[in-house]
């Protein structure tokens, strides 16, 4: 597909922005000054960044534990993540959420979860509310291929598709749910042909190439927006780093590893196309990526600045008691 | 959005005799009309007008997206009525069973209780997700049970377990306006039971207790169904000279303990009575309550009297035997009040 230049930049950005943030958040991690687990991202850019550019503020997502590349492709400020993983007042939880519960609602991010399957059923609700309401949002769902063996998975796409609502479910398949790797937990390699059960398209799309993705959210996007009625998309991925940060990762071998994150980058291989299809020059690469990284460590030395979290209060459990 | 439409009133302090599931009804139909935000959602809602038949005639009024029957999907729907409360609306789910809630528990209990905490506040979850429970109609044990204690239990949660008609419209309004998502708890055999209920808009807060019945020598505190039960043996106590007073909690979340604990101060006696199984049950936690609060004002130790720890048996006499009935609160009030 054709792509402009400004568009194939801001893509471009957008993941490098995801990678930078992973990276720096594992180092954070490494120095002790984040807290609890992190789930990173990395390798599964071209997904996000493909998918929310089509977005509006008012469209809705849900995200999942491993969810920093969708809230910051729904345009987070990288301070205020930072500041919430690093327990300050200033995170956009407070403190009280960290990395695996990270929303933002100004942007329609109804939450990162840390229930695997738990966005699939919200997500489809904040599209009921559309229908209802009459406008014309959408919602997304993230979830990874082991969400979808889990039951809010079936139910959901189910609903959506007897309601027509404006949802689009994207499976990120990453190859792995946790430890266990997608040949053993389907008896299918096509998850998307599960769509067809519940009268709904499905799709599949390489998301080593971030146009390829964009090409099928923006049509899958359109088309709900249209009233057209959910959409499966299966986003075949590779997950770059463990499950969690400091996974010993018995379950891959090493050579697997390297192998796919040399092959399966779609960093890398945007890279590549910008530049042979004359979209943008290896300066202008590198000067979106030192300008990435620039805007990280400001936001870091942000977020280290604010005050701790405040203590708890009763009224923030409940909005009136 | 503005309310649309003002519930028409009867004359002031007007009241009708209606039936709970009327109540309920009557409830739903006029925050509709105020509130074009609020959906119901739910099994066999629309047509057939519930399981219980609280829903019935709604539809023809409202229309199916708005009494939204649903498949048999009950984290699919309560999760959509999440997912519909963060961006805007204001569902009302409908759970046929309370026994069926362990199919939606992660809906309710990480999600809906959860999000406003985990996300700094930045999020409300004005969910009901209404529902029945209790024994009595030979259901047996997989549509029986009594859980409001899993309930209590979860911070973020509301929990409501209405007693008399006019308290279900009034406490289904107020959990319909409120931003918090509410378990209420219906009872299955309290929908045919019959009360004065006001006309027009009635508003029952949460978390006010209402004593229902005024005494000196003890104190029951209860609710749903057993408030009937805790009524009827009061007056058998009268007659043999106990005065009891009766609280009915209404809501278990937000408790009002103040009103246990003046009228515990009065009576220096308390028994607490429910019909879910004693152990674990939220008797505990009023008597533990009592104990911290007003041990000294008490005269006797604090009882409770609830349900045999056993699921919901079937045959009719075996189902009977294992929640307290009213003779059963009639001889452990007579034994509190004799405890030398």
């Amino acid at each position: 597909m054709n792509i402009d230049r400004a568009t194939a930049l801001d893509l471009y950005r957008v993941m490098r922005r995801i990678r930078r943030f992973e990276q720096r958040s594992s180092t954070l991690f490494g120095e002790n000054k984040i807290w609890g687990t992190l789930h990173s991202y990395a390798g599964e850019e071209a997904i996000a960044a493909g998918v929310c550019a089509h977005l509006r503020d008012d469209d809705w997502i849900t995200s999942t534990h491993r969810g920093h590349g969708h809230c910051i492709a729904k345009g987070a400020d990288l301070g205020k993540m930072y500041a919430e993983l690093l327990g300050r007042e200033t995170g956009y939880c407070r403190g009280r959420g960290g990395s695996m519960h990270i929303a933002d609602t100004s942007k329609g991010n109804l939450g990162a979860n840390g229930i695997v399957g738990g966005g699939i059923p919200i997500a489809t609700g904040a599209a009921l509310t559309a229908r209802q309401l009459g406008s014309d949002q959408v919602a997304v769902s993230f979830f990874g291929d082991g969400a979808a063996n889990e039951g809010t998975f079936h139910e959901s796409l189910n609903l959506a598709a007897i309601w027509k609502l404006p949802v689009i479910f994207v499976c990120e398949n990453n190859q792995y749910a946790e430890s266990l790797p997608v040949g053993k937990a389907f008896a299918t390699d096509d998850i998307a042909s599960r769509a067809i059960g519940y009268g709904m398209p499905g799709v599949n799309v390489d998301a080593r190439d971030v146009r390829l993705v964009y090409a099928v959210a923006g049509e899958a996007i359109a088309m709900a927006r249209a009233g057209g009625g959910p959409i499966l998309i299966v986003a075949e991925a590779y997950r770059h780093e463990g499950h969690y940060f400091g996974d010993p990762q018995h379950y891959r071998t090493k050579e697997e590893i390297e192998v796919w994150r040399t092959t399966f980058d779609p960093i890398i291989n945007a890279r590549a196309w910008l530049t042979s299809d004359g979209l943008a020059t290896e300066a202008e690469i590198d000067a979106v990526d030192r300008e990435v990284d620039e805007e990280t460590e400001a936001a870091i030395a942000w977020a280290e600045t604010g005050p701790i979290a405040s203590p708890i209060t009763p009224n923030e459990i409940y909005a009136s008691y | 959005m503005p309310a649309t439409e003002t519930a028409p009133a009867g004359a002031p302090g007007a009241t009708s005799e209606q039936f709970y599931a009327e109540a309920l009804r009557d409830a739903l139909r006029l925050e509709m009309r105020r509130d074009p935000r609020i959906l119901v959602m739910g099994e066999d809602i629309a047509e057939h007008g519930g399981a219980f038949q609280v829903t019935a005639g709604l539809l023809a009024e409202f229309g199916p997206d708005r009494i939204r029957q649903t498949p048999i999907s009950e984290i699919g729907i309560v999760g959509a009525g999440v997912g519909a409360a963060l961006s805007g609306l204001r569902p009302v789910v409908e759970l046929m069973y309370i026994d069926f809630s362990g199919l939606a528990i992660d809906q309710i209990v990480n999600q809906a209780a959860q999000n406003r905490f985990m996300f700094g506040g930045q999020a409300r979850v004005p969910l009901v997700v209404r529902t029945q429970g209790g024994s009595g109609r030979g259901n047996a044990a997989q549509h029986s049970k009594s859980l409001e204690a899993w309930f209590t239990h979860v911070a973020g949660l509301k929990v409501v377990m209405p007693a008399t008609p006019a308290d279900a419209k009034g406490l289904l309004t107020a959990a319909i306006r409120d931003d918090d998502p509410v378990i209420f708890i219906e009872h299955k055999l309290l929908y045919r039971t019959k009360g004065l209920v006001p006309e027009g808009e009635h508003v029952v807060p949460l978390g006010k207790a209402d004593v229902k019945r005024q005494g000196s020598d003890l104190t029951i505190v209860t609710w749903s169904r057993e408030v009937l039960f805790s009524l009827e043996a009061a007056a058998m106590l009268a007659a043999d000279g106990v005065d009891a007073e009766v609280i009915d909690l209404r809501s278990l979340v937000p408790l009002d303990r103040e009103a246990i604990l003046t009228s515990v101060r009065k009576t220096r006696r308390l028994l607490v009575v429910h019909e879910a199984i004693k152990r674990g049950g939220y008797g505990g936690e009023i008597a533990a309550l009592v104990a911290e609060e007003a041990f000294d004002d008490l005269d006797a130790p604090p009882r409770r009297l609830a349900g045999v720890e056993t699921p919901i048996p079937y045959a009719a006499h075996l189902e009977r035997g294992v929640i307290p009935q009213v003779e059963d609160i009639v001889r452990v009030a007579k034994e509190l009040v004799g405890w030398a």
